[in-house]
Order: structure tokens, then C-alpha cells, then sequence
């Protein structure tokens, strides 16, 4: 009878992960499917305390309280600009819990299941997954809070000794599962998987995190259902493969949005080649306008297009935005934004910050509807983005980032650029956009310029 | 049952693999990253795991504290993952909303 309702228990959890992200699929019903999630969270752990196996509840209480004491002010606190390193180190945690219950496991069996039965091998994938994506997930921290240079770390030989550690990880596990008893060896097990961890996040430059932590999302969830396959938890193997699975479409998604391969992305050092290769300097001079000058023409305008990028996050402009926004709404102007799949740091970046500023979640325009638009579209204001609306990624087949789809905000009437400075972008290319005859570079920080232009739009109204 | 190998699970794992890729390809890229917060939420499930590790019987200190830190980790993940994507989902608001 118990053991029934410990059953049912586990299939009510699933039933309601699913529902959870049923409901994801649109903004109207996602907070639904949080609370789902949440019910069946709670489902599945009272189903587990209650299980006759557990004797000794102290440690446990005592764990998830301190653990709720430290998530909560964590959930709350966070600012949105941090988001992309939160969901970074959530997967650390999360990676670290999945590896730590695996060594667990691991002690537990040595000496008790047959060499080479499949717990081993299912409990060496876990750990093999779930350490590496913990180290791997700190050093993306580190990198997103730049406590870390972003930029790729290089070295002669990296992916050399990359695949020997790879290698010398997956031998050790082979010869742990086959010999389990030779505990000594555990240890060196779990220092390769960090290490290897390590390593294949450092030569990974900081706009490539999107696919990155998508990636990391992915493994996590596979180190969970690896699990799930070790304790014979079918909970875990769905909970698992719905995590794997999204973070995969996720990648993959990033990667298409660049129009490059996982390998390319993984082992690419994308970034540091591309000075040389990357064609003559454009020579045609650049026009330069004040803010003032363009809020006079976005006034006038029918139609606007903002494209935001990472600069835009980097800046904290997102709520000056925003005003700006609802000042040329109010003036009658249609305004859209134009989110390019890895336009920041995560996926979905641009959204989050665009909806805690109050920008209303239907003027935010995926790329594949806005373009269309584009050519009828009177300005198209580009904040902190670079790469994304890079024409030669459309013109150049030479280029680096050649056939990465784009906004193609150079065939709007006008182009603004808010820029700190003529510095490359990311990908180190230099971008034709800025020295075209319809382009306005608008230099200076794009929370100050986007003030500028608001307090220019309040005064000059006319009221 | 430790032994052997169950197809079942395999026979699980793809059903619901099949079944993650349809759910996600339908969400809105509007919502990619609260769906990682919530995934991230969801993932940690695995404190079920963790709980039988620490509170079972015969459980040796080695086993409670990993299990311990299991608990802890996976918590700080269940408890600030769900809030933080609730916090993120009530900002996207519509135009008369």
C-alpha cells in the first residue's frame, strides 16, 4: 500500500512537470505552469520523506532550510541584469548535487554489486556529466560576473590535452565499473571530470555563453536522468530528459541563430583569428548626429524599429529605453523591438530586460518577422548590438560570420547607432553598417544617449 | 534489481525525451530564459535522490555528508529557481495589461 502511494506520488510529479512546461508555452498561462511545478515538487518530496527507507530526518530538515534561507534572498535580490549568471550557477549547484549523490552511490555499491553491472555504468556517466558540467558551469560564471577575462583562453596544444583528459576520464570510469572495488581510484575519477569541465568552458568567448549555458542546462538534466537510471527512479529519467531535451533545442537554437556547429562553438576559440582574416578596413567616413538631432527624427517617424544587444544590457539602459518607448508611442510613432535569438547573454536575455522595463511583451519581434518589415520601416535604432545587424554576415561570403542570419536594419530609411566608440564588436569584424549613407553613429554611453533623447522628446513636445 | 539492466527505462527516458523536444519547440522565444530557470527548478528533483541517500537506513557519515550537500544544493536550486522564474514571468505584461 505504501509502496503504492509512493508510486502515484512519482507519476503525479511528472504529470505536472509536463503540464509545467505545457503552460511555458506562452506568456498567459507560464505562471501556471510554475505553480505546477512547484505542486509537484512538493508532491515528490513528501512521497520521498514519508518512505518507510528513511529513518534518520535531522540532516535533511536541517539541509533544505538552510538551503531555502539562502534561495529565497537569492531569488529575490537578483537583479535581471544577472540573470545569465544565476542560471550559470544554478547548474553548478544543480551538476554538483547530481555528482555528489552519484560518489555517494558509487560507495555504496562498490562492494556490493557485481563489477561490471549496469549501476556502474550508469552511475559513471552521472558523475562524468554532473562533475564536468559543475566546474564547467563555474568557470561560465565567472566569465558572465567577469571575474574571469571573457574573452577565449587560448593555449598551444589545448585541444591535445583536452582529449587526453577526456581520455584519461573515461578510462579510469571504465576501469572503476569493471573494478569497482578499487576505491583509490575514485578520487582521481572525479578530479579529471572537473578538470576536463574546466577546460572546455575557458576557450569559449563570452558571446558564445547563450549556447554555452544552454548546453550546460542540457547536460545537467542528462547527469539527473543518468541517475534516474542508476536508482531505478523513473522521475528522475522524465524530469531528466524534459531538462536535457530543452536545453539541447535551446543550443540548438543558438547555434542556428549564428549559423555555426556545436564543434564550432565547443572548440571554435571564435574570436581570436579573426583579426587578421577579417578584409580590408572600411575607409568611408562615418556621420555622426547628437541626440538631439535624433529625437527631432524619430519624432517625425511613422515607424521605429530598436534593435538592443548586449550593450544595451551592459549599460543598464533597458528602462531609459523604455521611456523612450512609451514617449514616441504617446507621439503616435509605432514602435517595435527587433530580438535577435543571441542578442546577450542567455537565451531570452533581450525579453527579460525589456519586460522588467515595462515594455509590453507584444512589441518584442523575433527576427524572422521583423526583417520583412525592415524596408518599410522609417529608423531602426540600434542599441549595443554589433554583430547581429552586421550586413556582410548577408554580402560578404568571405566574412567570418558569414551567413549568420541578421536584422537587417540596414534597409530601414534611416539607421541609428548608439556606440560607445568605432571598436569591433565580438566577432572582431568591422561592420559596413556604420559607414553607409542612411547611418547616424550616435557616440556616447546608451543609457546617457537614451536619456538625452527622451528629455529632448518631453521638452520638445510641444505641450 | 541492482544488477541488471531494466529496458524499461530506456523505453522511458525516450518517451519523454520525444516528449521534451515537442513541449519546448513550442515556447516562445519571448520566455527561453525563464524556461531555463524552470527547467533548472524541475531538474532538481533529484533531491529525492539525495533525501534516501542521507536518510536511510544504514547510512554511512561518508554517504550523509554528500548527501548533506546534495540536499543543500539541490534546495538553494528547487527554492530560487521557481521563485526567480515566477519574478521574471509576472514581468511580461500586455499593452493594456
Amino acid at each position: 500500500m505504501e509502496q503504492l502511494i509512493v508510486q502515484l506520488s512519482l507519476i503525479a510529479t511528472c504529470a505536472l512537470f509536463i503540464l509545467a512546461l505545457m503552460w511555458m508555452s506562452h506568456p498567459s498561462t507560464a505562471r501556471r505552469g510554475v505553480r505546477a511545478g512547484e505542486i509537484g515538487m512538493v508532491i515528490a518530496i513528501i512521497g520521498t520523506l514519508v518512505h518507510h527507507e528513511i529513518v534518520d530526518y535531522n540532516l535533511i530538515l536541517i539541509a533544505m532550510a538552510i538551503g531555502t534561507v539562502v534561495g529565497v534572498p537569492m531569488a529575490y535580490l537578483m537583479p535581471m541584469t544577472a540573470i545569465p549568471q544565476r542560471t550559470a550557477i544554478s547548474h553548478a549547484f544543480g551538476a554538483l548535487a547530481v555528482g555528489l549523490i552519484g560518489a555517494a552511490e558509487y560507495y555504496k555499491y562498490a562492494h556490493v554489486a557485481a563489477p561490471g553491472s549496469f549501476v556502474f555504468w550508469a552511475l559513471m556517466l552521472e558523475m562524468l556529466l554532473g562533475f564536468l558540467t559543475c566546474t564547467a558551469s563555474v568557470i561560465a560564471f565567472a566569465k558572465l560576473q567577469e571575474i574571469m577575462p571573457t574573452r577565449p583562453i587560448i593555449f598551444g596544444g589545448q585541444r591535445v590535452v583536452n582529449a587526453l583528459i577526456a581520455a584519461a576520464a573515461l578510462g579510469v570510469a571504465i576501469t572503476l565499473i569493471f573494478a569497482p572495488t578499487n576505491t583509490a581510484l575514485f578520487p582521481l575519477f572525479v578530479g579529471l571530470a572537473l578538470l576536463f569541465g574546466i577546460l572546455l568552458v575557458i576557450p569559449i568567448g563570452g558571446a558564445d555563453m547563450p549556447t554555452v549555458i544552454a548546453l550546460l542546462n542540457s547536460y545537467a538534466g542528462l547527469a539527473a536522468s543518468a541517475m534516474g537510471f542508476a536508482l531505478g527512479n523513473k522521475l528522475l529519467i522524465v524530469a531528466g530528459a524534459l531538462d536535457g531535451a530543452s536545453g539541447f533545442i535551446l543550443a540548438v537554437i543558438m547555434c542556428r541563430a549564428m549559423n555555426r556547429s556545436f564543434a564550432n562553438v565547443m572548440f571554435g576559440g571564435f574570436g581570436t583569428l579573426a583579426a587578421g582574416s577579417a578584409g580590408g578596413k572600411d575607409d568611408r567616413p562615418v556621420r555622426s548626429a547628437s541626440a538631439e538631432e535624433a529625437a527631432m527624427v524619430l519624432e517625425n517617424a511613422d515607424s521605429v524599429v530598436i534593435i538592443p544587444g548586449y550593450g544595451m544590457a551592459v549599460a543598464q539602459a533597458q528602462h531609459k529605453v523604455s521611456e523612450l518607448y512609451q514617449a514616441l508611442t504617446k507621439k503616435k510613432v509605432d514602435v517595435k523591438f527587433a530580438i535577435h535569438p543571441v542578442a546577450g547573454r542567455m537565451p531570452g536575455h533581450m525579453n527579460v530586460l525589456l519586460a522588467e522595463a515595462n515594455v509590453p511583451y507584444e512589441q518584442l519581434v523575433e527576427l524572422e518577422d521583423i526583417n520583412p518589415e525592415l524596408p518599410q520601416t522609417d529608423v531602426a535604432l540600434i542599441i549595443g548590438a554589433n554583430d547581429t545587424v552586421n550586413p556582410s554576415a548577408r554580402d560578404d561570403p568571405k566574412s567570418l560570420i558569414a551567413g549568420m542570419p541578421i536584422i537587417e536594419a540596414d534597409k530601414a530609411k534611416t539607421v541609428f547607432v548608439i556606440k560607445r566608440s568605432m571598436n569591433a564588436g565580438f566577432a572582431g569584424i568591422d561592420n559596413p553598417i556604420y559607414y553607409n549613407q542612411n547611418t547616424q553613429m550616435l557616440f556616447g554611453d546608451a543609457k546617457a544617449v537614451t536619456a538625452d533623447m527622451v528629455k529632448e522628446l518631453a521638452g520638445g513636445g510641444g505641450h | 534489481m541492482v544488477d541488471g539492466f531494466n529496458p524499461d527505462y530506456l523505453f522511458v527516458f525516450m518517451l519523454a525525451a520525444f516528449l521534451g523536444f515537442q513541449l519546448i519547440k513550442r515556447v516562445s522565444p519571448l520566455l527561453h530564459s525563464p524556461l531555463m530557470s524552470l527547467t533548472n527548478a524541475i531538474a532538481a528533483v533529484v533531491i529525492v535522490g539525495a533525501i534516501t541517500i542521507t536518510g536511510e537506513e544504514g547510512a554511512t557519515p561518508l554517504a550523509k555528508t554528500l548527501g548533506f550537500v546534495a540536499v543543500l544544493a539541490a534546495t538553494i536550486n528547487l527554492v530560487s529557481g521557481f521563485l526567480i522564474t515566477d519574478r521574471m514571468l509576472k514581468m511580461f505584461k500586455r499593452k493594456d495589461g
